[in-house]
């Protein structure tokens, strides 16, 4: 009889399992996307019980939250030609399978290595009672690793501004509007009175 | 209330802890659809009478007409259980069941968190407000999957709408909620009310000025604002705009599958008016020293920001889409940006009120 930690690992690894192979062999695409939302959703569960309850929610509230949000937009738009898509399966299946077997030796040498192994890596010490996986996390990053965060943020954020700099096109023809301006508007700014002689017959 | 327990706890034996939790799920799940039924009253209601008519009057209990009005809620609860759902035959057909319960599901989870006085809530976890953000940022889901899964261009349209929406507006409210978390130094919900209830004039007695609403306002505007945005309630209400594509993502839904959509909008702003209370009016936290805290207080403030939500629907005509999005990115966003820095520094400054 194994105790309930060790049931819900299994029941969440079984559920992420099946999803990520989902991901791959769903025909639609939309439906490999929604598989790996619950693979993603599924990780933060396992995550959770490593007692990492930050990076867990972190993991659904940027990948699940946004990332996939957008990621979904994308794929729903999609006009997918099943049949084109089976054309080059032969001609990509021996580039892919190395690109499998370089992945799968990657993984063994890494995780099959005894160095690596459970019992030569110290059990981690039972946490404290007020202990706070946020606050520990938000000093490390903000005091004893604040430059490599900096750093990265930065880059980050040059990202950003560059891939919006690469794709903004400006239309000639598109009409734009300001609030600023429309707010600004005064009466004296659109209406003319005249002053005109009555008419008379 | 324990020791009348402890017989019961004794008999079940270790099936205790999941029983009694569910029986806690249910003392909140409850309550909760009882006042969805009735907010959908209460706003053709007040809308009603803003627009000088008097609203649903006639279906009644036991004939009585004192009444009239009060069982609309339950005649159109059940008119819609025995309605046919129709599933369109060129759906994809799980996802479509799916969405609607996608929809409910994260604007109920979320309550699992929410402090309803000092002590009693059922899940009093250290990252409660990173729990609310993640789980209430999942509520697109349905949106999206309903929209796509329905294989109409309508319900299409409508989904794309509201998943730009959700994830523009929804960063304007991560920030407001950063600084919240910033001046009560805690992610715990009840220590951020607990945190307003301090302060100068919390001592003089006048509760009301130390909440977080005060030095925190351009936030409580812009989070509210954009509550009002992610529920996707007029006058944002572009994914549903009747108007312009019918009923947006709800378009092939019939019946029960339809009405759990609009279960979880109401259940969404129920949530976002009881969050604002907790957040910035000070949750269970009484106005003023010679009045007791307690449940009422929050139900009292969370009442007042549904009334919000109503009138913002009686009086503002729909915003156009890139006026929304104008709003999200180029208003709120920079705004709570500006009040970020602004409180850090506040905070770090002699001057703070928050040590």
């Amino acid at each position: 009889m194994m105790d309930f930690q060790t049931a819900v690992f299994f029941f969440l690894s079984a559920i992420l399992v099946a999803a990520s192979l989902r991901v791959i062999t769903a025909r639609n695409p939309v439906h490999a996307a929604l598989y790996l939302v619950l693979s993603f959703f599924t990780a933060g569960g396992i995550w959770m019980l490593l007692q990492a309850e930050f990076l867990a929610i972190a993991l659904v509230l940027v990948y699940v939250g946004a990332v996939m949000v957008l990621f979904l937009f994308v794929v729903m738009m999609l006009d997918i030609n099943i049949e084109r898509m089976r054309e080059g399966f032969w001609a990509n299946l021996v580039p892919g399978l190395i690109v499998a077997g370089l992945m799968l030796a990657e993984m063994f040498a890494v995780l099959g290595a005894k160095y690596f192994s459970a019992d030569r890596m110290p059990a981690p010490e039972a946490a404290a009672a007020g202990y706070s996986n946020t606050k520990e996390l938000g000093r490390l990053i903000y005091t004893e690793y604040v430059y490599p965060f900096e750093l990265a943020s930065v880059i980050l954020l040059v990202a950003i501004i560059a891939a919006i700099a690469l794709t903004m096109r400006k239309r000639k023809d598109t009409k734009f509007q300001e609030p600023a301006k429309q707010i600004a508007v005064r009466r004296e700014d659109r209406v003319r009175l005249v002053s005109m002689p009555a008419e008379k017959d | 209330m324990d020791a009348l327990l402890q017989p019961v706890q004794d008999l079940l034996g270790a099936a205790w802890v999941p029983v009694w939790t569910l029986v806690k799920i249910f003392a909140i799940i409850l309550p909760l659809m009882g006042c969805v039924a009735y907010l959908t009253l209460a706003e053709r209601k007040i809308i009603g009478w803003m627009q000088v008519r008097n609203g649903p009057n006639r279906v009644t209990f036991f004939g009585i007409k004192a009444l009239g009005g009060l069982a609309q809620p339950i005649a159109d609860g059940l008119k819609l259980l025995f309605k046919e759902i129709v599933l369109p035959s060129a759906s994809s057909k799980t996802l479509f069941v799916l969405a609607p319960v996608l929809a409910l599901a994260p604007s109920l989870a979320a309550w699992a968190v929410i402090p309803f006085n000092d002590g009693l809530v059922l899940a009093d976890i250290n990252a409660g407000l990173l729990y609310i953000m993640a789980i209430t940022s999942m509520g697109v889901y349905g949106v999206i999957i309903a929209g796509w899964a329905s294989n109409s261009k309508y319900a299409f349209l409508g989904s794309l709408r509201s998943a730009a929406q959700i994830v523009a507006y929804e960063i304007a409210m991560g920030f407001a909620l950063v600084t919240v978390l910033m001046v009560s130094q805690s992610l715990n919900l009840s220590d951020i009310v607990r945190g307003q209830g301090e302060g100068m004039f919390a001592n003089m007695g006048l509760g009301v000025l130390s909440w977080n609403w005060l030095p925190l306002f351009p936030m409580f505007i812009v989070y509210f604002i954009a509550g009002v945005a992610e529920t996707n309630r007029s006058p944002f209400d572009v994914v549903e705009g009747e108007s312009e594509i019918v009923a947006g993502h709800m378009i092939e839904y019939s019946g029960m599958a339809f009405a759990l959509f609009f279960l979880a909008e109401y259940a969404n702003m129920i949530l976002i008016a009881t969050l604002t209370s907790i957040m910035f009016l000070g949750g269970w936290l009484s106005p003023v020293g010679f009045l007791p805290d307690g449940f009422h207080w929050l139900a009292a403030k969370s009442a007042f920001c549904l009334f919000f939500f109503l009138w913002l629907r009686a009086t503002f005509p729909r915003y156009r889409y890139d006026q929304i999005m104008r709003l999200g990115w180029k208003v709120f966003i920079p705004v709570t940006i500006v009040w970020l820095v602004f409180i850090g520094g506040w905070m770090m400054s002699p001057l703070s009120i928050w040590k």
